[in-house]
């Protein structure tokens, strides 16, 4: 409404301050120091260029390889399960029911508090060896496990951690479901269409825009998980947790070298930028933008 | 398409079925998710034992014995100090993230200017540009400026309105109202700062809650950043303090860590039951509407 450009900097300048000072600065220096052989102990002069050496390290470092393929294998179990299930209790909850605000909130209240290091802390217990699953599953006359010290579980621990935090999807995918005019099923039902068939043809459609947001917050979450395996299981056991944040966390204030965890943190830029990048490029295929506003706007 | 074809007895009696089962997938599923959170308050009550013993919630012999000996803590400050520690730094990360993202969303969604576009474009990047790529050099820069071991790194870039999502969920918000009553108030000769202050800001009071209550939730949260900056015992947050109380408190004294676990959670589950409809509508105002 203004077209007074100063003040209209003004306001924003605190943001392009920051941006400047505490995201642009620390991206491009990242990227110097990931050419370095920077060590954490060391005046900021001594750092000395290294051409790609950190790069050429990577590619032959067998705990980067490790780390990248389980960061892979937990996304890519993670993010799918965890927007199908949102996705299904939405629709459970999405009908006329008794109660729905106090099953949307019961869901929610794991997102609210599952990014804590109590319930990282909570989670070890449970999945302890004399912990509540072990528990459950010997008075269910099974065998306990050895969740937190076997490689084929431990990640599961750190998965399940994630997927009990669906709530917050679920209620953008709620949302979602709300803002999908009734007249469109009422308009389907008189022509005769079936319950799957309105579900492809209707809900599934006006939804792509919310399971595309939901999808990139997801991916790029999903991509940065510290707290789980550093707290659960510390990375472990033989690495079967090590997520690249961790290394890259560990390569830096652990074993010091600054230089090849820039690298690292570069390369899990890139791909998660890759992922984006493939994500919106393709949502002009799939993601239905209907020339319908919603009302009120 | 059977079910539309139906006679009508039959709908009635499945649509009441449907409803049972939708009922039950409800009841059963949230059972499964809540029980590890009522089990976690339930062994702070328990004697250690019992907590090995069964995976039942009601305690057979209920002790205050975990939750004195953890407040006390294994080391020299009981849990008091973390807590406080906490709230040191939160309070004005909340305050200084709110002013900056109100001051720079009103700018973007209320003012013409060059450039904006691109600007506005950026802030949206970084909400996706992942935190790690940015932490060594921050950590390196905070370093040169002797802020380490100090608050100062944990919220003074909250004044500059570096929480891009913050921005965007306001400017979200005061895009979804129409500008008649600030023009209105322009008309009667207020400049754009009285204009914010005593027109917009009213308005937006729900965006602004919003705000304030996810920085507070996820301040008390954060983990990673008081793990690199701090390092004096004395200046941990309840985070950090929990982390330390699994490395330290012997193997067995598991109701001493759960009952601090349940009283970490405290102020985040008080602050949600209180307030939850900001957070339903903060959290669904970025991608729902506009």
């Amino acid at each position: 409404m203004y077209d007074n450009r100063v003040s209209g900097y003004l306001y924003i300048a605190p943001f392009l301050i920051g941006l400047a000072t505490f995201t642009l600065f620390p991206f491009l220096a990242s990227f110097l120091l990931s050419f370095s052989d920077y060590q954490l102990q060391d005046p900021v002069e001594q750092a000395r260029f290294l051409g790609l050496g950190n790069y050429t390290q990577m590619a032959g470092d067998d705990t980067f390889h490790g780390s990248l393929g389980v960061t892979f294998l937990y996304v890519f179990i993670t993010v799918p399960l965890k927007l199908a299930f949102a996705l299904f209790i939405a629709f459970v909850l999405n009908f006329k029911l008794r109660g729905i605000g106090f099953f949307r909130t019961a869901y929610y209240v794991p997102s609210i508090l599952g990014g804590s290091v109590a319930i990282a802390v909570l989670w070890r217990y449970v999945f302890a060896g004399d912990g509540l699953i072990n528990q459950v599953l010997v008075w269910a006359g099974g065998e306990p496990l050895n969740w937190l010290g076997e490689p084929a579980y431990a990640l599961f621990t750190v998965v399940l951690l994630r997927l009990w935090q669906f709530g917050s999807a679920m209620v953008v995918f709620l949302a979602g479901l709300q803002n999908i005019p009734t007249d469109l099923y009422e308009a389907a039902t008189i022509d005769g269409a079936g319950k799957a068939h309105i579900f492809f043809t209707i809900t599934l459609p006006l939804l792509t825009p919310v399971i595309f947001f939901n999808f990139i917050m997801q991916i790029v979450q999903a991509f940065q998980e510290f707290n789980g395996p550093y707290i659960i299981t510390g990375g472990g056991p033989l690495k079967s947790t090590y997520l690249l944040p961790l290394m890259i966390y560990e390569e830096a204030f652990k074993y010091f070298n600054v230089g090849y965890a820039a690298a690292l943190s570069w390369a899990l830029f890139l791909i998660i930028a890759l992922f984006t990048i493939i994500a919106f490029a393709s949502a002009k295929y799939w993601v239905f933008y209907g020339n319908e506003r919603e009302d009120g706007e | 398409m059977s079910l539309i074809s139906a006679p009508r007895r039959d709908v009635a009696w499945i649509g009441r079925f449907s409803a049972l089962l939708r009922y039950a997938v409800l009841i059963g599923v949230g059972l499964l998710m809540l029980y590890p959170l009522f089990w976690m308050v339930a062994a702070s009550f328990k004697p250690n034992h019992e907590i090995f013993g069964s995976a039942g919630l009601w305690p057979q012999e209920p002790t205050m014995d975990g939750v004195v000996k953890g407040w006390r803590t294994g080391t020299e400050y009981s849990f008091a100090t973390y807590l406080l520690n906490s709230f040191a730094f939160i309070m004005p990360k909340v305050l200084l993230t709110v002013v900056s993202s109100v001051l720079v969303a009103y700018g973007f969604a209320r003012f013409r200017m060059p450039g904006k576009q691109l600007w506005f474009a950026l802030m949206v990047a970084t909400i996706l540009l992942p935190k790690s790529v940015l932490l060594i050099p921050q950590y390196l820069m905070f370093r040169e400026f002797g802020w380490l071991d100090t608050y100062l790194p944990l919220y003074v870039p909250c004044a500059f309105a570096t929480d891009g999502f913050f921005v965007f969920m306001v400017v979200q918000f005061l895009r979804g109202i129409p500008p008649d009553m600030e023009e209105a108030a322009v008309i009667d000769g207020c400049n754009s700062l009285q204009v914010l202050w005593h027109v917009v800001v009213p308005v937006i009071m729900p965006a602004i809650i919003s705000v304030a209550l996810f920085q507070f939730m996820w301040s008390l949260n954060d983990f990673l950043y008081p793990l690199i900056y701090l390092s004096s015992v004395g200046k941990y947050p309840v985070a950090l303090a929990l982390k330390m109380a699994i490395d330290v408190t012997e193997a067995t004294a598991w109701n001493q860590v759960l009952a601090m676990s349940t009283i970490a959670l405290l102020p985040s589950l008080i602050v949600f039951f209180l307030a939850q409809k900001y957070f339903v509508e903060g959290i669904t105002s970025g991608s729902v509407k506009g």
